[in-house]
């Protein structure tokens, strides 16, 4: 006997996501998920942005990683609470994880929270966690051809940062074309060119989290 | 990497809908995956194979539906498959395209007992 099924495989974890928006959205809290590969500069995005907003929002932070609580000790010397997720080896997180990490996170307090998804350009885009904005991050040693290796990471973003733009004089990384890229398959995508060292273009970056915030 | 999470989920999907209709076996398992999602038929089958054990899914057999990823030119029209490193359309070399399939990722159908 055949069955018709037609049902989404992560169907399970679509609808946890949805249960995590409408808690953050009761505590008029904006959820930034950041996914990047590993050292393109999440956590260094996260300190520069914080350093840049807190006297403006309060902010929160759920760390993600296979193991180890370095970036959620990181980032709480910043004053910001924190909820560090381990994975246990799984390459991405999913909207049960972040369930459980809200559940451990002042909410009431928070107005901006980063999810820092692990580092991975492959599954973290198949797995929605509920947040409002998916911000993809790139830099300048990766090279300029990520969005055609992982063309559904940049297909899914709402922005992009291009991190790490105080190397551009000594690598070969071509902005416009992978700007271009990106934007051929994704319209409405705001693209930043940001360095997380010397504080350039965080300050565009940052007014863009503010109107996505006032826009909510 | 993620196909461990994706194949887990799939085998609840597929035991849920054996249950309803009362089945004592699977025998097979049709899915429709989207080039995009980038994901390896053999590593959910290795997968499959290791976690569907001891369920009434055992020994289903997985047929796998590549879905291919194609585009709409904005400029003309125009269908066509993106290729590698190449997303310009061949009929204009117009580069702004809404992606039309290759996210597919879900269950059509399950063949039980």
């Amino acid at each position: 006997m055949k069955i018709k099924v037609l049902k989404d495989i992560l169907g399970a974890n679509e609808q946890i996501a949805v249960r995590n928006r409408e808690l953050l959205d009761k505590n008029n809290v904006l959820a930034v998920n950041l996914m990047s590969s590993p050292g393109a500069g999440k956590t260094s995005l996260i300190l520069a942005t914080i350093k840049e907003l807190k006297q403006k929002a309060r902010i929160g932070v759920i760390e993600g990683d296979i193991s180890s609580s370095l970036d959620a000790q990181m980032v709480g010397k910043e004053g910001v609470p924190v909820v560090q997720i381990n994975t246990g080896g799984e390459c991405h997180l999913d909207a049960n994880m972040v369930s459980n990490a809200l559940g451990n996170l002042p909410l009431p307090d928070i107005e901006l929270l980063f999810i820092e998804n692990v580092g991975n350009l492959i599954c973290p885009a198949s797995f929605s966690l509920g947040s409002h904005k998916k911000v993809v991050i790139s830099s300048v040693p990766e090279g300029d051809d990520k969005p055609f290796k992982y063309p559904l990471m940049f297909h899914i973003a709402d922005a992009v940062l291009i991190n790490k733009i105080d190397l551009l004089p000594y690598l070969k990384f071509d902005v416009e074309a992978f700007s271009q890229a990106i934007k051929g398959i994704n319209e409405r995508v705001e693209i930043f060119p940001v360095s997380c060292t010397t504080g350039q273009g965080i300050q565009q970056w940052v007014a863009w989290l503010l109107t996505q915030m006032g826009r909510r | 990497m993620h196909e461990l999470a994706i194949t887990q989920s799939m085998l609840d999907l597929v035991l849920e809908q054996a249950r309803k209709v009362e089945a004592r076996e699977v025998k097979q398992i049709n899915l429709v995956i989207g080039e995009m999602s980038g994901f390896v038929e053999e590593c959910v089958q290795f997968y499959f194979d290791f976690i569907s054990k001891g369920t009434i899914a055992e020994h289903a057999a997985l047929s796998f539906k590549m879905i291919p990823t194609t585009a709409r030119c904005r400029g003309c029209g125009k269908l066509f498959e993106l290729r590698e490193f190449d997303w310009t359309c061949p009929n204009c070399q117009g580069n702004s395209m809404e992606i039309i399939s290759g996210k597919e990722l879900f269950v059509e159908s399950i063949e039980v007992e």
